[in-house]
C-alpha cells in the first residue's frame, strides 16, 4: 500500500544518486566509524540493506537508542514482583517489553503463570484499564526516550485531572544526550559521528546535542528512518567530517525543528524530573540520565506506593551485551550470539527487541553470516 | 519502539482527540502535544504511542527531495563541459 511521506523516501533513482555523491566524496583512505544513536535506525539500515551499498569504508557502530535494550535487568522484574506477589494489580507495557527476560522469566511467562499482565499500544490505554477496572491497581511499566516520555506525562496529568487513584506510573524513561556522551567517555572508544535519533529529537530539538558538538568535536546529524533520509545523512556527516566540522544538522526538517516540540517539553517538564544517575546494561550508572515522576505526583508512582524490592540480576557471564552496546563487539561476535542466545530464546534484551542490534543482525544476516 | 507513523487528520474531536486517516485506517489519536501549532484538517501528522508528535512539513518534504535530485546535476555539467573537444 502507498504511504504519503513514505514511499517518496525510497525512490531508487534518488537512493542512487545519493550513493553517487557519497562515493564521489569519500576517499580509499577514509575509514568512518558511525553511531547510529537510535535502535529504528539500526533496523531501518539492516532492513533495507543500506550497509552493502554504502562504501566499505563507512562502519556503522550500533548505539543504545532502544530503551527495552538499555533496560538493566532486574528493573522488569520489580515491576512484575508487584504484580505477582498483589492479585489487585495489573501489569501493563507495550509490547516491546514483554519478551524481555527476567530472573524468573518475561512479563508473558508471568502472565502464564497467573499474573494480570497486559498489552497496551498507548499510555492512554493503560489509564483506561485502570477506569474500567476500579477495584484494580493499574500499573504502567513506561519505558522510552523523550519520543515516549511526553505521553505518559500527559496520561499522569490526566489521571490527575480526572481523579484516578488506582493508576500507578513505574518510570523508567531515559534522555539521549547523557547517555551518548557516557559512550564517548568510555577508554578507547573512537566515533568519529552521530546519525541523531528523529523521534526524541522531534521533542528535544537540535540544540541538547550542542554540547556533544562543540566539547567532544564530533558532527551529529539528526535523521529520519526512510532510506533517502539515512543516506543524506550519511553524506551530510561525510561532508563535515571531510570539511574538519562537527556541528548539529537536522536533515529531519519535515518534522524536526530546532527548538523541539515546545508544548512536549513543558508537559514532560512538568511531570517529569532528573533522577540523580540511573543504571543501564552494560554502561553502569549514569548520572542524570533518566526521570522519575515529580514529588507532587507521587500519588501516581509505582515506586513511591508500592514497596519495591530492588532485584539485581547476574548477567551470563558470556553474554557480552555491554560491549555490543559500546560498539566495541558486532553483535555477531559475542558468544552466545545465534547458538545459545536467538530471538526465540533470548538471553539478552538486546535480542529481544526488533530494534535491538543482536535482533536486527540475527533477523537480518543469519543466512549469509558466516558464524 | 520509538516508532511513528505518518497519518492525516481527518476530523477534529472534542477532548484533545482527533480522527486520523493511516492508510486507509481510521482511528482517533490525542493531539494535544501540537495544539499550540494550530492544527487543521488535512494537516499531516507524525504518531506516536496514540499522540501527535508534530506536524509533518509538505515543504520541507518537498525541498528535501528536491535537494537530493539535484545531486549530481553540477558535475555532470562540469563533466559534459569538461568534455568538450573542440581544440
Amino acid at each position: 500500500m502507498k504511504m504519503r511521506f513514505v514511499d517518496e523516501f525510497r525512490n531508487p533513482e534518488l537512493i542512487r544518486k545519493t550513493l553517487d555523491e557519497i562515493e564521489r566524496i569519500i576517499e580509499p583512505d577514509d575509514h568512518f566509524r558511525i553511531m547510529e544513536a537510535c535502535g529504528g535506525h539500526t533496523y531501518s539500515i539492516f532492513h533495507f540493506g543500506l550497509q552493502e551499498l554504502l562504501p566499505k569504508n563507512i562502519e556503522f557502530i550500533h548505539g543504545p537508542g532502544c530503551p527495552v535494550c538499555v533496560l538493566p535487568p532486574g528493573r522488569v522484574d520489580e515491576g512484575l514482583e508487584i504484580a505477582s506477589k498483589n492479585s489487585d494489580v495489573i501489569f501493563t507495557a507495550f509490547g516491546d517489553v514483554m519478551r524481555v527476560p527476567g530472573k524468573k522469566g518475561s512479563p508473558l511467562n508471568y502472565k502464564a503463570m497467573g499474573t494480570d499482565v497486559r498489552m497496551i499500544y498507548s499510555p492512554l490505554d493503560a489509564l483506561n484499564i485502570a477506569m474500567k477496572n476500579p477495584d484494580k491497581k493499574v500499573i504502567l511499566f513506561a519505558i522510552g526516550f523523550e519520543t515516549t516520555a511526553p505521553s505518559t506525562a500527559i496520561t499522569v496529568l490526566k489521571a490527575k485531572e480526572l481523579d484516578i487513584d488506582n493508576f500507578f506510573v513505574y518510570s523508567n524513561h531515559v534522555k539521549i544526550v547523557p547517555v551518548l556522551k557516557s559512550i564517548l567517555d568510555q577508554p578507547n572508544m573512537r566515533i568519529d559521528g552521530f546519525i541523531g535519533p528523529g523521534h526524541a529529537s522531534v521533542v528535544i530539538g537540535a540544540h541538547p546535542y550542542e554540547t556533544i558538538a562543540k566539547e567532544y568535536k564530533k558532527p551529529v546529524v539528526i535523521s529520519g528512518f526512510e532510506p533517502l533520509d539515512l543516506l543524506q545523512s550519511i553524506l551530510m556527516l561525510i561532508k563535515q567530517l571531510k570539511n574538519g566540522e562537527s556541528k548539529v544538522e537536522i536533515q529531519y526538517k519535515r518534522v524536526v525543528m530546532e527548538g523541539g516540540n515546545v508544548s512536549a517539553l513543558e508537559i514532560m517538564n512538568q511531570v517529569f524530573e532528573d533522577r540523580p544517575a540511573f543504571e543501564w546494561r552494560g554502561l553502569g550508572a549514569i548520572q542524570n540520565s533518566a526521570l522519575k515522576l515529580k514529588p507532587e505526583f507521587s500519588k501516581w508512582d509505582a515506586e513511591v506506593q508500592f514497596n519495591v524490592e530492588k532485584i539485581t540480576i547476574e548477567e551470563n557471564k558470556d553474554a557480552q551485551c555491554g560491549e555490543v552496546l559500546k560498539g566495541m563487539l558486532k553483535p555477531n561476535q559475542c558468544k552466545l550470539f545465534g547458538k545459545v542466545c536467538t530471538p526465540d530464546n533470548p538471553v539478552g534484551a538486546l535480542m529481544v527487541s526488533s530494534e535491538g542490534a543482536c535482533a536486527t543482525y540475527y533477523n537480518h544476516l543469519y543466512s549469509t553470516m558466516s558464524l | 519502539m520509538c516508532l511513528a507513523i505518518p497519518g492525516k487528520i481527518i476530523e477534529l474531536l472534542d477532548d484533545n482527540l482527533a480522527m486520523i486517516d493511516v492508510s486507509g485506517v481510521r482511528r482517533k489519536v490525542n493531539i494535544s502535544l501540537i495544539k499550540h501549532e494550530n492544527v487543521q484538517v488535512d494537516d499531516w501528522v507524525l504518531i506516536h504511542v496514540g499522540f501527535a508528535m508534530n506536524k509533518i512539513s509538505e515543504e520541507q518534504a518537498k525541498e528535501q527531495l528536491q535537494l537530493l535530485a539535484e545531486i549530481g546535476e553540477e558535475q555532470e555539467a562540469l563533466a559534459e563541459v569538461k568534455g568538450y573537444q573542440f581544440e
